[in-house]
This record gives structure tokens, sequence and C-alpha cells, in this order.
């Protein structure tokens, strides 16, 4: 057998870049990309398509706070869940076929393991994230034009704010996604969670005592989302403040999923 | 030389100890066959050789190195665990390639190990379809992507045909003719007597032996000798009055044990009784094994 000749150790690029090899060698993973642009744009003109009658049905009051740009943006719902299963996956995949055992063998440091796994999830998130919000809001500007309701451009103030906030909410979500599937290890476990955390718990908002509004201004689908609109929200008046206060959250998750990752055994 | 020394090694799952201070050394140069029963800690062992599970107590060292401290893992170990580990999903090519990327080692090696393990003709096949067979040769070409001195594989031969044994038989030992450390686990003592050169026992997580195969053999099958003469029953007295055990064997045959086939000849001939045939058996391995692990417990560790 030939002699193989390496670097005298491993950089951290190599587990990166191996990392990438195993993401984009699943069909699943363009499959999981292709559904995030069908359904999160599907959405968007489906919801925009009903616009020209909401618009003129609207009161006064109600055009005023006309925020095209929201409307656009909102497939969000939706599309973090989607995005969130990519995240998932990127842990979740190589627990549930043992591969994980094989993966550790050849990078046993594991804070590197992970991290590479973050960075791969947080790349395709922004990748994916801010494209899905830019042709979000060029599709929705379009159909709403073609309805002749006001409808926003690029260069409208607060538009790429809200694609830019909006593309960064949807990586956070990611990588929230990617650190409950490395502290649960199991795919259906980690979707529920972030089902739970995404729908649920803002649909019983309104249930929580007062002392617990601050978690709600920076909850995903809450207050964190506040970063999709252009029209201020009063309730919210630095959106990316609450995104912040998310993304914090988002950390203190990953912090978790690094600690037991390195504890755990395989 | 990649020698692997295992030190007190202790693994702990809540109150029940599934490795028990456990102490032996993989040397280069030859197989090291890894035999209990099932549930004895075989893979629990290997799992904190390499750094998947951490021990409770004890140590493992890899040419003198943590697992977890090695610069390059796959250039000084291979280990295939479990041949399912794969994502079923992707290509043999692509799961060994992201392995290869993973160590910096160069893309041809994958070529290599996929030749190596006759996988060249699957290699653009995703391994969800894979026989048995065929995930656990790809599960070999990932333990040879970076030609380790040292080889670590855990029931390789689990659930394969005759031909496919025989393969990974010969592989193992190709590998430690070249001089690396093989360690190969199993239940089955026939298997390891045809592949391994030396033999370490463990049951319910303790050490019970640690020895060459042909010692062990030796102090553990207790021999016995086939004979067959005309006259079984008045040659069966004269034995068991020299001291012999006797018991009736297949055919009419006698099965004797506690005394050498050279005596029993030389019995023969003193009272003159023709012997149609004088066989020495060599102790059945299973028989060795069950023997040796029937009370693992009562057993204490013993040096080679
Ligand atoms: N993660 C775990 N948690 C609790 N107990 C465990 C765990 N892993 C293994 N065990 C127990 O440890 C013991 C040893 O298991 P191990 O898999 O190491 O045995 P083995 O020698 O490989 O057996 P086999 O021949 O069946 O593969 C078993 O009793 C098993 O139930
Ligand atoms: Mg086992």
């Amino acid at each position: 057998m030939s002699t193989v000749a390496t670097a005298p150790t491993v950089t951290f690029a190599d587990t990166l870049r191996a990392e990438w090899v195993k993401f984009r060698s699943l069909r699943s993973t363009w499959s999981t990309l292709a559904c995030l642009f069908l359904v999160g744009l599907g959405i968007t003109a489906l919801a925009m398509s009903s616009a020209g009658t909401d618009y003129a049905n609207a009161t006064a009051a109600e055009r005023a706070a006309w925020d095209p740009t929201n409307l656009s943006l909102t497939t969000y719902i939706v599309a973090q869940l989607i995005i969130g299963v990519l995240g998932i996956l990127i842990v979740t995949s190589e627990y549930a076929t043992g591969l994980m055992q094989t993966s550790l063998m050849a990078t046993p440091r594991r804070h590197r393991l992970l991290a590479a796994k973050v960075v791969v999830a947080a790349a395709v998130a922004v990748a994916a994230g801010q494209v899905l919000m830019l042709t979000s809001f060029l599709l929705g500007q379009a159909v709403l034009s073609a309805q002749d309701v006001p409808s926003a451009t690029l260069r409208d103030p607060g538009v790429l704010s809200a694609i830019g906030g909006g593309g960064l909410y949807l990586t956070a979500i990611a990588l929230l996604a990617a650190g409950l599937g490395t502290i649960i290890r199991a795919t259906a476990g980690a979707l529920a969670t972030l089902v739970s955390i995404v729908f649920l718990v803002p649909a019983l908002a309104g249930l929580f005592p007062s002392w617990l509004q601050g978690l709600v201004d920076v909850w995903p689908t809450q207050g964190a989302a506040a970063v999709f609109a252009t029209v201020p929200d009063p309730d919210y008046p630095h959106p990316w403040l609450n995104l912040g206060g998310m993304c914090l959250g988002v950390a203190a998750v990953l912090v978790a999923a690094f600690v037991v990752f390195s504890r755990r055994d395989v | 030389m990649t020698t692997i020394e295992i030190r007190g090694l202790t693994k702990r799952y809540g109150p029940d100890t599934v490795v028990d201070d456990v102490s032996f050394s993989v040397e280069p140069g030859q197989v090291t066959g890894f035999l209990g029963p099932n549930g004895a800690g075989k893979s629990t062992t290997m799992k904190m050789i390499t750094g998947l599970a951490t021990p409770t107590q004890g140590t493992v060292r890899i040419g003198g190195r943590h697992y977890r401290d090695l610069p390059v893992p796959l250039t000084t170990v291979g280990a295939l665990l479990d041949a399912g580990a794969v994502h079923g999903g992707r290509t043999a090519r692509d799961h060994l390639l992201a392995l290869a990327v993973s160590n910096g080692l160069p893309r041809r090696r994958v070529g290599e190990v996929l030749a190596r393990t006759g996988l060249e003709g699957v290699a653009g096949k995703r391994a969800g379809g894979f026989s048995l067979g065929m995930r656990q040769r790809l599960g070999i070409a990932a333990t040879l992507l970076g030609d380790p001195q040292a080889l670590i594989f855990d029931e390789p031969v689990n659930g394969l045909d005759p031909e496919g044994i025989r393969w990974i038989r010969d592989l193992m030992r190709s590998l430690a003719r070249e001089g690396r450390s093989v360690l190969v686990s199993s239940h089955l003592m026939s298997e390891m007597a045809q592949s391994a050169d030396h033999l370490v026992v463990i049951g319910r997580g303790r050490l019970i032996a640690d020895t060459g195969m042909s010692e062990f053999l030796r102090a553990n099958g207790e021999g016995t000798v086939l004979v067959r003469t005309r006259e079984p029953g008045a040659f069966a007295v004269r034995l068991t009055a020299a001291g012999a055990a006797v018991r009736e064997g297949l055919e009419s045959s006698l099965v004797i044990s506690g005394m050498s086939s050279d005596d029993i000849g030389a019995l023969a001939a003193f009272h003159g009784v023709a012997l149609s045939e004088l066989t020495p058996q060599r102790a059945s391995l299973e028989d060795a094994f069950m023997q040796l692990t029937r009370d693992s417990v009562e057993y204490e560790g013993r040096a080679a």
C-alpha cells in the first residue's frame, strides 16, 4: 500500500471542507432547499393575490399602516421551519445513521466538528435566507403592482433593512435548529421542539405573566419578527434590538449544544 | 510502530460496571483477537479506545497519545465499529471523500481504498442500497484511507458469507504482516483461531486471559485421544486401571482423557491390544472458550 503524505496536523479548514462535502453530497439537502423556495415563494404569490381586495376594503387607518414589504415577507413564518429542518438534519442525520461515530473517529476534537457544522449551517442559511427574502420581496411587489395596490421598491426607506434582517432572522433559526438537533439528537424531537418554539409559544403568549413579556419581545415569530416591517410598530420601536435579543438566546442554546456535545458518549 | 496500550480501563453506566479494570496491549505485527461472549464489554472497550466513550477510570494510549490528541487521526488509527455507520443517501465515493478531506488526505486515496476493497464498481451508488457485505467493505475501506498503523475491527465478519469471511481474515493477516497493530473482536473462538496470533479474552467486563494463541489452546483445551480397537470393552478396563478417564465415542471408539497418546500406545503394546486408530484430539476451541467464560467472575486476569 502506498504511503500517505499528509500535513503534520489537521486544520479547521479541513474539517470545514469535509462538512461541506457531506452537506452537498446528500440529495435531501437539495430537495429541502428546493422546497424552501417553492413553498416560500408559493405562499408569497398566493397571499399577495388577494391583497387587491384587502386594500380596496381597508379603512383609512389600515391603509396608513399598509406595509407592502412586510406583506411580501410574511412567508418567513413557514420558511423558518423548512430552513430549521436543514439545520436540524446537519446534526441529527448523523445520529440517525450512526455516522456520528465515524465522523468523531476522523475528527475527535468535538468542538471543531460541531463548529464546522454550525459554520456550514450558517453559511447555507445566510445565502438561502437572503435570496429567499429578496426574491419574495420582488415577487410580492410585482403581484401587488399588477393589482394597482401601493407597492414598495428596494430604494424605499426600511426595505433593505427588512430584507437583510429577515435573512439574518432565518439564519438564526437555522442555528437554533442545529443546536436543538445536537442537544436532542433525534430529528423528530428536535423538529417538535422547534415547532413549539416558533408556533406554540407565540400562540400562548397572551397567557404569560407580565414578567415573561421581556421574553416575548425577543421571541421568534413575536418581537424578533418586528424586523420584517418597514412601518414602525409602536410595541417594538427598535426591531434590530429585538432580533439581537433572539440571537443572544440562540447563542445560549448553541453554547449548551457545544457543552453536551463534547461531554457525551456517542 | 504503533502500540495500543490499555491500562486499568473501567467504564460504569450507572450502577453497572461494564468494563472493569482491563489492561492489555495491542502490539504491532500481529492480530490480537478480542474475545468475549455477548455483553462482555468488547464494543465498549473499543469505543473508549477511539474516544467515542469516556472511561470512568484508566487510560488508553495509542503510540503514546490520547486518541483526541492524534494530529491526523486517520493516519494513526483506522477503526470500524459499526458497518451501518454510513449515511444511506451518500454514495460510497462521497462518504470516503468526506472522511479523506476531513484529515487532509489526498483525494487519490479514495480510489485506492475502493480498489483494495473491490468496491470500484459501486463507488457511485448510494450506500443505502448496499448489502451487508458491501457495507462491511465500505467500512473497511474507510479504515484504510489514512494507511494507519493501528486497525480496530468490531465483529467484522458478522453476517458475512464464507467468501467475505475469508477475505476479511486474509486482509487482517496481511495488515499484521505489514507491521500494523490489528485488534479484532469476535464472540466466535473458531474465527479467532484462524486469524489471531494473540488472544485477549474478557467476560462480564473483566480480563480473563491475555496470552498467545497457542499457549491459550494448550492451557485451556483439555486434550483427549480417540482410540479404536476390536475389543474396546477390555481395553477400556485396562485404561481405567492405568488411571485414564474413558468414555464411549462414536462407532464404538473410545475417547480418553488424562493420558497422553504416547502412554496409550505403550499400554496397548504392553497388553498386546491391536489399535486401528490412535488420534490426539485438538481441543475444541469453542469448548476452551466456553470453559473459560462459563463463570467469568471466578477467574482472575492473568498476564501472558
Ligand atoms: N450506553 C450504554 N448505557 C448503558 N449500558 C450500556 C451502554 N452501552 C453498553 N452497555 C452495556 O454494557 C455491556 C457491554 O456491552 P458491549 O456492547 O460493550 O458488549 P460486547 O462485548 O460488545 O457484546 P456483543 O458481543 O453483544 O457485541 C452490556 O451489558 C450493555 O448492555
Ligand atoms: Mg459488541
